[in-house]
């Protein structure tokens, strides 16, 4: 009873703001006993899965990072820097920031281009038009290893249907996955093709944003229906295509599964992305020290490359207020 | 045809009476000119989930065959019966399905359980804990999957073996809550009128009873959102039950694929056959529940917005 008198005296949280944790009630209320501890049971069973499988393996490996540590001798004796200064070194390591680079540059602005066009191109309420979205969102549903599978196939070097319908237009067999200069770019093909649904439905539901008066505004003052687009549709689709750029480009500096099925790196280490590398370093060389490094690299890699997107990405973003 | 132009043109013709009309569009096809960029737009996205269904159908030596082999002579379903026969692809299937069921389950009790604590209760540690669970979400798996690995083994050796290394618990508990789900829940909280949970708390209703009876009603979209982002990303996990697991009775339907794959990638019937059964079902979970598998994910890109 006591406890629901002191609920009574709270305010409501202003119309859509959220403000600080906890700023929204009124400030210099007591706490009650019975809130503190209803407060820790429920946040009990979630918190302790992530500060186990979460926090403490964060620290953890920041540590494991600084150490020696190969599963093979029980001690794990501290090596300072060494791990950082072998990353520094390692060929391979280069390699792999090229590849994930490279990879990231493509596959980034290749799905926003075909998210975009397509999701332009369905914005329209047309004859089969659901039939057409539902086409594209399909790809959403696919595991990342069915869609190696199904690529590895299409690009088979000897039996695949790509190379069938290029020697329709007159172009000879290629080696693809098989080839150190190719394999990197069928891989950013078949991930594209992977994130094309997640893309389209991002830009479709900000193209039903984009209010239709000011498109009509735009078409009286006489803009052609590029111009629309370009001067109007587009910026407005600005946060969007600001969401989507670093929300991809995380997952492509992750990228993982689709070359462990494909290529295992080869050839010639022609597609080792920095994942791939510390998945092989932890759980075939059992180098944890090292791997951890890497990893932590990698996280410095996400936070400079995120950071980055943000800061140019606000300048060509438009806010609707 | 002309059912679908006719109402737009009604649409325009009323509009030029009080409204705008939008550009004055001469009619030079029967149908809209979109269909000219949709129709082979769609094709090529449909053409992988043509060309595997294809294959999987087709015999071993004709999918051996170049050029290709682009209508199967008779449709050989044996390819079928055979994956079946040398990979026990049920098994992956209850096991995903057990995975990917108790995993959205556990996140929609535990992360609405915190998020309503950190929305609306205060208790002493209550920023920092948040604060912490914040930090996590920042962080890349590959950092913290080292030693998560170390954890599971232990917990497995020396707390409950159904949740350590080999067994389908090991990928449910270290994803039973995320601080993803935690945080986007409690932002939903947050925009609830309060007025209905004070009311239900001035009738005497426990705090976990306000949660149940009138928190949850109220946010089923949210639930539904985190469910759907929760079901996509435990299905498709492939990384974490690539470490976790190896032994051929725990594993789930991607990795169970992918280790067919290493075994028989060069028979290609069969592979297909294999990745359609593994894709069907999911697919039909998709269409089934689109709406809200639609709704979810664009329901991230606009919190951006």
């Amino acid at each position: 009873v006591a406890a629901s008198g002191i609920i009574l005296r709270r305010r409501r949280p202003g119309p859509g703001r959220p403000g600080r944790p906890g700023g929204a009630r009124a400030a210099g209320r007591r706490v009650t006993a019975s809130e503190q501890f209803a407060g820790w049971a429920f946040v009990t069973p979630g918190v302790a899965i992530i500060l186990l499988f979460g926090a403490v393996p964060i620290v953890w490996s920041a540590i494991m990072s600084f150490q020696r540590n190969n599963l093979l001798t029980p001690s794990t004796p501290f090596v300072g820097l060494k791990n950082y200064r072998q990353l520094v070194h390692d060929p391979i390591v280069g390699q792999a920031i090229q590849h994930t680079l490279i990879y990231t540059a493509l596959f980034v602005p290749g799905t926003m281009i075909v998210g975009l066009f397509l999701a332009v191109a369905m914005n329209r309420k047309i004859r089969f038009i659901s039939l057409y979205r539902t086409a594209a969102y399909a790809t959403m549903a696919v595991s990342t290893i069915s869609e190696a599978i199904v690529f590895i196939w299409l690009f088979d070097p000897s039996y695949g249907i790509v190379n069938y319908f290029l020697s329709l237009v007159g172009i000879p067999q290629q080696q693809f996955l098989n080839s150190p200069s190719q394999a990197l770019y069928v891989i950013v093909i078949m991930t594209i093709w992977g994130w094309t649904g997640f893309s389209v439905v991002i830009y479709l539901a900000a193209l039903q944003g984009v209010p239709a008066t000011l498109l009509e505004a735009a078409s009286i003052d006489g803009c052609t229906a590029w111009r629309r687009f370009r001067r109007v549709t587009l910026p407005l689709l600005s946060p969007a295509s600001l969401f989507l750029a670093v929300w991809l480009t995380i997952n492509a500096l992750q990228l993982f599964d689709e070359v462990y099925l494909s290529t295992q790196g080869g050839p010639l280490n022609g597609t080792t992305v920095l994942v791939y590398y510390l998945y092989q370093q932890a759980f075939m060389n059992f180098n944890f020290g090292y791997a951890s490094a890497i990893a932590y690299f990698l996280f410095l890699i996400i936070l400079v490359v995120t950071a980055l997107q943000f800061r140019v990405g606000r300048r060509f973003t438009h806010y609707r207020s | 045809m002309t059912a679908t132009s006719a109402p737009a043109r009604g649409g325009i013709e009323s509009s030029a009476g009080g409204g705008v009309p939008p550009v004055r569009r001469r009619r030079w096809l029967p149908f809209s000119p979109w269909h000219l960029v949709l129709v082979p737009a769609t094709l090529v996205l449909i053409f992988p989930f043509i060309w595997l269904l294809v294959t999987s159908l087709e015999t071993p030596s004709e999918a051996l065959r170049f050029p290709p082999v682009l209508v199967p002579h008779t449709l050989r379903f044996a390819n079928y019966s055979d994956a079946l026969n040398s990979a026990p692809f049920g098994r992956f299937f209850v096991n995903s399905a057990v995975v990917v069921v108790l995993t959205v389950l556990c996140n929609l009790v535990f992360c609405s359980l915190a998020g309503y604590a950190f929305a609306r209760f205060r208790f002493l540690g209550r920023t920092a804990l948040f604060a912490v669970i914040m930090a996590t979400l920042m962080v890349p798996f590959q950092v913290t999957m080292i030693p998560q690995f170390i954890i599971t083994k232990w917990l497995g050796v020396h707390v409950l073996a159904a949740v350590g290394i080999n067994h389908i618990g090991a990928l449910i508990l270290p994803n039973a809550a995320t601080a993803f789900g935690i945080f986007f829940l409690r932002q939903f909280f947050r925009t609830l009128p309060l007025e209905y949970e004070e009311s239900a708390r001035v009738d005497g209703a426990s705090r976990l009873t306000v949660l149940i009876r009138v928190v949850l009603p109220l946010a089923t979209p949210a639930l539904a959102t985190l469910a759907a982002l929760t079901f996509l990303d435990s299905w498709n996990n492939f990384l974490w039950p690539l470490i976790a697991i190896t032994s051929t009775n725990q594993m789930t339907v991607p990795l169970g694929l992918a280790t067919f794959q290493g075994a028989h990638a060069t028979e290609w019937t069969l592979l297909m056959a294999a990745n359609v059964m593994s894709l069907v079902p999911v697919l039909i979970v998709f269409f089934l529940a689109q709406r809200y598998f639609i709704r979810s994910v664009a329901s991230t890109g606009l919190a951006g917005t």
